[in-house]
């Protein structure tokens, strides 16, 4: 208890300092001279969002990039760490594994949201089939991760299973099946947890824009006389083009930082291993933060032109609405 | 005054003003007193060796934190009171981070407890700790055995004295199904692998069980399995070497042992109990891997001697009770070689408290002191095993203090990161899942860092 009075107390004291600052700022800016108001404002309002963002993003970031060019004594040893990043079987099945994760985990997370979202839209019961859907969204990554262990947990033949999928195969007299230990289907396996909390999110987004379409064109099309996938290809599809590239680009981001499911279901043994795990693993197990700082890099420019193509979009469409 | 023009300034001004009250009030709060006040006072006359010092303190940093961590606090509480000297004691989960921060700022403690050697000598190479008195290296001398010591030397300089210990290389057992069929503990290797080969014949059981599963170290059981067999097989020289680099990973003597291991954990007649194929040892987790021991599934399974945390609750651990262990044998019967862990008591500050303190760590009083309140075992040879508060921990002190035992730390804690925390543990898993051993001592050898 006195533990809690005692957090409690720091805070309090942290939000009093923070609205002390904030304070402190309005009030300079506030008897700034007039002459120089309108700057004072811009600054002081902005500067303490700077200042965050230089100690909190571009500095590490910056010493990140630098240590990506060092050795595990933290001595520059030019671009060993790539070299081995592009030349060890194990560092090319970890940049294997994320490209196919990249792949696929949008594509059919997308598909199957879209699927669902046009064959549900104006169905009986429709809040309630996109509840089902959308419930993985709320699991956290480690949860889901759990919980898909326990679907693929094997027990021998001659034991009793305890996994669903297992007991599955069993029932339909094949032997079970180490799911998560053979490479390369195991990599499809993790795949499919991604895309099973994924789907949801896509599913709520497309569905949102499909219902969203102007009912004037609908009917129009309706009335010429096309039939339902003439109509899906040409009017809804274009039709929702932004919400489409929205949902694409937010789960490739999502999908190239991928880390906890591979954590939690293989530890990134059995050929499983993507780039953000590789990268935990070097620098914090194996000691060598100049390879984790390596792929690190390597991860940041990957997710860049998608981060970029994504803000754009985002602008585009502003601009048309 | 002019100052306050606009009312807009009243609030900020009002939270600046509120905030110096509540800074004011939160005065330094004073160290946590020790637990020992209430106790009867101490029998003063075993610590006056140490001198007394009136107000001194000495800050003492581990990893050992809850109830070890209490216990280990208890354990002092005595000399505190005779010497004078405060110990301020602070336990941390992220001990391995913070000590090397801590020291590199110039603010470390006076005293670490350090559990890993190769940490132990970074920092000595790094002129952060200061060597150990004289009389504490009298204490060691006296009360642990050379390996023990040199674990506690870096470059011919003794730095740290040995303070707990734990025994690796146990093989857990049922005590009423061995007498039953008529098993016998064997005595040398080859008794055990002929054991297994009965009870893999007569078919009601495997002989062994394994759990290697730990989410990111999974695969560490069986590079416990290895060390046992290295240093019992090749013997502690090899052992030596081949932490120390001086033979490579793919040696042959070291691929005898996964051999030998394999033969084991890789022979689809003798494992897994209770759980399915070879493979299933990866997909088991340490904690379950003993249970079919207790379920009649399996006769056997290797682990150190904390398994006995993983046993349901209401087992008991004994030679007549529902389970109990016999320490791997070596090639030889008697042929007293086991695998465990420590830790160090190191200094960073040399005054004269902080000598006291570490002359009093290494003493057999302070071992005593600590192995009565359960739960610990030490090396040191001035401590009475009859003080152990279960049978198990009485057995490993037993082997630990007999002069025949050589003792050899975990392997892998000793070994680069790199490796010992990394490509060892995969090359087990790859091991496991049907690599040949050429092929994963080939890959760890490649991983080893070059200096």
């Amino acid at each position: 208890m006195e533990d809690l009075g005692e957090k409690f107390f720091q805070v309090v004291i942290a939000l009093a300092i923070f609205a002390a600052i904030i304070g402190l700022i309005m009030l300079l800016v506030d008897r700034a001279p007039k002459s120089f108001r309108d700057k004072a404002t811009i600054i002081g309002f902005l500067a303490p969002a700077a200042v965050l963002l230089a100690v909190g993003l571009v500095g590490p970031a910056v010493l990140t990039a630098l240590l990506a060019f060092t050795d595990r004594n933290g001595d520059p040893n030019g671009l060993d760490n790539f070299v081995w990043m592009f030349t060890q079987p194990e560092a090319l099945v970890t940049l294997r594994n994320t490209v196919l994760w990249v792949i696929l985990v949008p594509l059919l997370s997308t598909g199957i949201g879209l699927a669902y979202a046009v064959f549900i839209d104006k169905a009986r019961g429709e809040k309630g089939l996109k509840a089902l859907v959308f419930m993985p969204m709320a699991i956290s990554m480690v949860g889901a991760g759990v919980i898909w262990r326990f679907m693929y947990a094997y027990r021998g033949a001659e034991q009793e299973q305890i996994g669903l999928l297992n007991q599955i195969l069993v029932w339909f007299g094949s032997e079970p099946k180490q799911f998560l230990l053979d490479a390369p289907e195991n990599t499809f396996f993790l795949i499919a947890v991604m895309i099973w909390i994924q789907t949801g999110f896509a599913m709520v987004i497309l569905s949102a824009a499909i219902k969203g379409i102007p009912n004037e064109i609908v009917e129009a099309a309706r009335l010429d006389g096309a039939s339902a996938w003439q109509q899906f290809r040409n009017i809804t599809i274009p039709s929702i083009r932004g919400a489409l590239i929205v949902v694409i680009t937010t789960i490739t981001i999502g999908t190239l930082k991928v880390f906890d499911i591979v954590r939690t279901m293989t530890a990134g043994n059995f050929e499983t291993s993507v780039i953000a795990n590789e990268m935990y693993t070097q620098a914090f197990r194996a000691n060598e933060p100049g390879r984790g700082a390596a792929l690190a890099l390597v991860l940041f420019l990957m997710v860049l032109p998608i981060v970029v193509y994504n803000a754009r979009q985002l602008k585009m469409q502003r601009e048309i609405r | 005054m002019g100052f306050v023009r606009s009312k807009k300034a009243v609030l900020p001004l009002a939270t600046l003003s509120a905030l110096a009250l509540t800074l004011s009030a939160c005065g330094p709060s004073g160290p946590e007193e020790g637990g020992g006040g209430s106790e009867a006072a101490a029998d003063c006359s075993t610590y006056e060796t140490y001198g007394t010092f009136d107000g001194a303190e000495v800050s003492v940093y581990s990893t050992i934190t809850d109830l070890e961590g209490e216990r280990l606090e208890n354990s002092w509480v005595d000399f505190e009171e005779c010497t004078g000297i405060d110990v301020v004691y602070e336990g941390s989960n992220e001990f391995e981070t913070q000590i090397g921060v801590r020291a590199q700022a110039g603010n470390p403690p006076d005293v670490a407890i350090i559990p890993q050697p190769g940490l132990l000598a970074a920092h000595a190479k790094a002129g952060y700790l200061k060597p150990a008195p004289a009389e504490v290296e009298a204490l060691v001398d006296k009360n642990w055995s050379e390996d023990w010591k040199g674990y506690g030397t870096v470059d011919g300089t003794f730095y740290a004295a040995p303070m707990l210990a734990s025994v690796k290389g146990y093989v857990w057992y049922v005590p009423s199904t061995f007498e039953e069929k008529g098993w016998e503990v064997p005595q040398t290797w080859d008794e055990m692998m002929t054991l297994s080969q009965t009870i893999a014949d007569e078919g009601t059981m495997k002989p062994w069980c394994a759990g290697f599963e730990a989410g990111e170290a999974t695969g560490w059981p069986g590079t416990d399995w290895v060390e046992d067999a290295v240093l019992r097989q090749a013997g502690p020289e090899v052992y030596d070497q081949w932490i120390s680099h001086e033979i490579p990973f793919n040696d042959p003597q070291i691929a005898d042992a996964f051999n030998a291991v394999g033969d084991i954990v890789k022979n689809p007649d003798y494992v897994n109990g209770g759980f399915g194929d070879v493979r299933s040892i990866l997909s088991t987790t340490v904690e379950e891997g003993g249970q079919p021991v207790l379920d009649g599934n399996c006769a056997m399974h290797h682990q150190a001697t904390f398994q006995a945390a993983n046993w349901p609750e209401g087992t008991t651990v004994a030679e007549d009770g529902d389970v109990w262990a016999f320490i791997t044998p070596g090639e030889e019967a008697g042929a007293g070689a086991i695998t465990g862990g420590g830790e160090f008591v190191a200094a960073y500050t040399d005054r004269e408290e902080v000598s006291a303190f570490q002359q009093y760590m290494a003493s057999a009083e302070f071992a005593n002191n600590r192995v009565q309140q359960g739960a610990a075992i030490s090396a040191n040879k001035g401590l009475d095993p009859s003080l152990a508060q279960n049978p198990l921990d009485r057995q490993s002190i037993e082997l630990l203090q007999d002069e025949n035992t050589v003792f050899r730390f975990d392997a892998s804690d000793l070994m680069p990161g790199a490796v010992g925390a990394n490509s060892f543990w995969s090359g087990i898993v790859e091991w496991i899942n049907g690599k040949s051993t050429e092929e994963v001592l080939d890959s760890i050898e490649s991983s080893w860092p070059s200096e």
